[in-house]
Order: structure tokens, then C-alpha cells, then sequence
């Protein structure tokens, strides 16, 4: 074990190499990039045997990965914002072929008008693609996403591809002390990939077949089933992870002072840890908040959301997303969760850090402030007046 | 090499594999929308096989010293027809 000091990219690098993949396929896009440049700087210098291959675009990143997946290879690919974009066709083929390949996404804002910042409307806009989506608040916990997706993505119940979500910039590019364990330890925690589902010479098969209205509805079924039993396999997966590195993970979501809270700030992603300081502020001044961060979107945490809020009087769903014409899609997946547990609680969406601007302390104060009597109302956070 | 194609009929949950992959056999008879259906003429046919190379569907056969087709794959494309250098290949009406 050995502390280092790694931007969040390079923490995600440091997991995908102690997970040892077969192959590597991906194409550079910042902010994505220095996590292809660590893994391709291992390569070449001969600490991580990877097949590590050079490809023309995002589309063929993810066909390169789907087809060694589809030989039994574990497989990694990275990218952000017009490339995930761009690699939207190839994701269902991964998800419906039930190859359990891992993805690092870099959150980015997506085109038009052009912006390399982070926001979360590149992976949000994907939910229905049929990928795991976890969402990292710290490098720390990037590297341990990076050890996990391998093992949760490839468990014979799931077998469905996994995308690890990193915050443009504001983690992928921040530097942090990082705890990196041994590999030893990593090979103890991450056992071989093994499928059925793969081209072999001893047992051959047809794979990745068409399948028509007589039996498409069987295998979007088995297809969902696999996608609801990563919540299963997610708490067995940390329990084994606290095991074996010490570190305790709480499954979809991470409750912060939730317990006793009026108010609480559902969010996802880094600016949870601001939101964390925020809470223990007014805490501190004796006002009843707290703070829920979803730590993954698919499959969604309907049943720990409603547990975490039933006595709560208000929240405010706080993201980096809008659905045109709507609201948050977040906001949208929480008030369904809310609703089939019958809680009548207020809940209001508010908008922000679009595009990489800074959500502040004061302004999440202000939502705090705002939830005392808040209506349901779309709010854009920070937005100039006229 | 067995190459005999089962239709089987899928009507359980559990005769669904997980992912869509299966033993060969399993792939259900597939050519409903061909009109013309190709046929050999073995005296100009000398077994070249390139008609089994270039068959995007796989549904021509070796036999002997010549090829057969697998009806039940054949898209009616005609590309076996267009590469046949011994015009060995033409196309009939189904009836």
C-alpha cells in the first residue's frame, strides 16, 4: 500500500491498471485525455501488459471494446462529452450484448455553444442505454469506482457494461492524496473474468444474433433483471472491498445527516463535498439539513431515497443537467421515487454549474434557505438578471 | 461437419440465454423475403467454393465436388450468381 498524489484521472488510472485489462481502446478528448496518457505511459513502459489499441474516433473505440469483450477479454475504454455523444450507438450494442466492458466518462458540457467545462448532461442525456452509471466524489473513491466497475460489471448476475462518471476538471484534473493498495491485495479482491458469452474455439457459438418480436421483449426483460441486480451485487462487492482495503462504501447512496434533517440537498458528483461543509456549517448554527449524494443513477435508488426521506419536509434536487422543455432528469427520477413510496414531501429542482461554472457555498446556503418554502419550480442557480 | 439447422421453438423465459448468444443450431430459419431462389448447374460447376466464400449469410454448403444451398438462409442477393466465373448459378422463380 502507498499513498501518492494523483489528479482524479490518474486515480482512475492507477485502479484500471491494478485491475489489469486485457485491452485497451480509446480515443483522446479532453477532459478525458491524461487518463488514456497514464494508462498508455504504463503500457510503454512495461508495468501494465495491456493490449493497448490506437483507434480513429469514440464509434470505434467502443466496437474495438465490444469485440474483446466478446472474446472473453476484460476491456477498458474512457472518453467525455461529443465522444460519449458519438460512441451512442455502439453503447447499446455493449449493454445489449451484455458485455460488461468498463468506461471512465469525463463529465463535459456538450455542444452548441462549445464548452470543455464540466456539466453532467453528457452522461444524463444516456440513462436509458442500459449502462451501470456510478457517479465519483473524490479520487479516492475514483480509484476504488475503478477497482469495483470491473468487479461489478463482469458478476455472472449483471454482466452489463459500466460507466464511471469523474467531473470534468473538478476532479479529473484536481490533485488529491490517494491511498493505492497493492497488488497483491487488488488480485485477491478482483477475481478473472469468466463468461459464457464469448467466441471460444472449444464451444462455439453465434453471438450478438437479431432477435424479432417473438422473443425482443424476453431479452430487454433479462436485460433490465441484469441492470436491477447490480443493486444486490453492489453491496456484496463494497462489504468484500471494506474487506480487503478498509474503506467503507454505502451502496447507492451516501446519506449525510439525513437522519433528523427538514431540509435535504439531493445531489451527485464532487460538488456533494461542498454541499457536505455547507451542511456542517448550519448544523453548527442548530438548522435541521442535510445532505443525500446519489452515487448511482442506473440502476436508480428508488427504495434508498425513499428511506432516507421519509421524515424529511423539503429537498431540493440539485444538478448539473436540464432537459429542455422539462426540468433536471434527475429531479424527474427522484420525484417518481418519491411518488411510489406515497411521500408528499415538497421537492424543488434546482439548476446549476452548467457548463463549468462554479457553484458556491453561499448559493447552496441560499437553497437551503429557499427550501423553507420553496415551490416546485425549475430554478437556474446564478442566473444573470435582467 | 454438422450443418443441418434446427428451428426450435422458443416459448419459456429460461429457454432465453442471458445475452444473445446461442450453440449453433439454435437460429431460426430466416429468408422470407426472397422471390427468386438460386439453383446449381453441376455440369459447368468445378467446385471452386468461392460462391461459399463470398455467401454474406453463409447459407451455401460444400457437397462433394460441387456446392448446395441452405434455402432456409438465403437472402436471394445473387451475389453468388455475380461471382460465379463458370455461370454456374442462376435464379428461378419460387413456386
Amino acid at each position: 500500500m502507498a499513498r501518492k498524489f494523483l489528479s482524479g484521472n490518474e486515480a482512475f488510472a492507477y485502479g484500471v491498471k491494478k485491475a489489469r485489462p486485457h485491452v485497451i481502446s480509446a480515443y483522446p478528448i479532453t477532459p478525458q485525455t491524461t487518463v488514456v496518457e497514464a494508462l498508455a505511459t504504463f503500457v510503454t513502459k512495461g508495468d501494465l501488459k495491456s493490449e493497448f489499441i490506437h483507434v480513429e474516433s469514440e464509434h470505434s473505440a467502443l466496437s474495438a471494446a465490444i469485440g474483446a469483450s466478446a472474446v472473453g477479454a476484460r476491456t477498458f475504454t474512457a472518453t467525455s462529452s461529443q465522444g460519449l455523444l458519438y460512441m451512442a450507438e455502439c453503447l447499446t450494442y455493449a449493454s445489449g450484448g451484455r458485455f460488461p466492458i468498463v468506461m471512465m466518462n469525463a463529465n463535459r458540457s456538450v455542444a452548441l455553444p462549445w464548452n470543455i467545462y464540466g456539466d453532467q448532461r453528457d452522461s444524463l442525456s444516456l440513462l436509458d442505454t442500459g449502462w451501470i452509471q456510478a457517479y465519483a466524489k473524490d479520487a479516492q473513491e475514483a480509484f476504488d469506482l475503478a477497482l469495483m466497475s470491473f468487479y461489478i460489471a463482469e458478476h455472472k448476475d449483471v454482466s452489463t457494461p459500466f460507466m464511471a462518471n469523474l467531473d470534468g476538471f473538478t476532479l479529473t484534473h484536481t490533485y488529491e492524496s490517494v491511498e493505492i493498495a497493492d497488488d497483491k491485495t487488488v488480485d485477491e479482491f478482483l477475481p478473472a473474468f469468466k463468461t459464457e458469452n464469448k467466441l471460444d474455439l472449444d464451444d462455439p457459438k453465434n453471438l450478438g444474433f437479431s432477435a424479432g418480436p417473438d422473443t425482443n421483449t424476453e431479452f430487454k426483460y433479462l436485460e433490465h433483471i441484469g441492470v436491477q441486480n447490480t443493486v444486490k451485487v453492489i453491496l456484496e462487492c463494497e462489504d468484500r472491498f471494506y474487506k480487503h482495503f478498509n474503506r467503507r462504501y454505502t451502496g447507492l447512496v451516501e446519506d449525510y445527516r439525513c437522519d433528523d434533517a427538514d431540509f435535504v440537498i439531493v445531489t451527485l458528483g464532487t460538488v456533494a463535498g461542498l454541499v457536505q461543509d455547507v451542511v456542517d456549517a448550519l448544523r453548527a448554527e442548530g438548522k435541521k439539513v442535510g445532505l443525500l449524494r446519489l452515487r448511482y443513477i442506473r440502476p436508480f435508488p428508488n427504495e434508498e431515497i425513499a428511506k432516507a426521506l421519509k421524515n424529511v419536509k423539503a429537498i431540493g434536487v440539485l444538478e448539473k443537467d436540464i432537459s429542455f422543455g422539462n426540468e433536471g432528469t434527475v429531479y424527474t427520477n427522484v420525484n417518481s421515487a418519491l411518488k411510489k413510496a406515497n411521500l408528499t414531501l415538497r421537492s424543488s429542482n434546482y439548476i446549476a454549474g452548467l457548463g463549468g461554472r462554479d457553484i458556491s457555498k453561499d448559493e447552496i446556503k441560499d437553497i437551503f434557505n429557499d427550501l423553507k418554502d420553496s415551490d416546485s419550480k425549475v430554478k437556474f442557480i446564478g442566473l444573470k438578471g435582467e | 461437419m454438422k450443418v443441418e439447422l434446427l428451428k426450435r421453438d422458443i416459448d419459456k423465459l429460461s429457454d432465453i440465454p442471458f445475452a444473445p448468444f446461442a450453440k449453433p443450431g439454435h437460429t431460426t430459419v430466416n429468408s422470407g423475403f426472397r422471390t427468386e431462389k438460386p439453383v446449381c448447374d453441376r455440369t459447368k460447376c468445378n467446385g471452386c467454393s468461392l460462391c461459399y466464400l463470398y455467401c454474406p449469410d453463409g447459407a451455401i454448403v460444400k457437397d462433394g465436388k460441387g456446392i448446395k444451398f441452405d434455402l432456409g438462409f438465403c437472402k436471394g442477393c445473387r451475389i453468388c450468381k455475380k461471382i460465379c466465373k463458370k455461370g454456374a448459378i442462376s435464379f428461378e422463380v419460387e413456386k
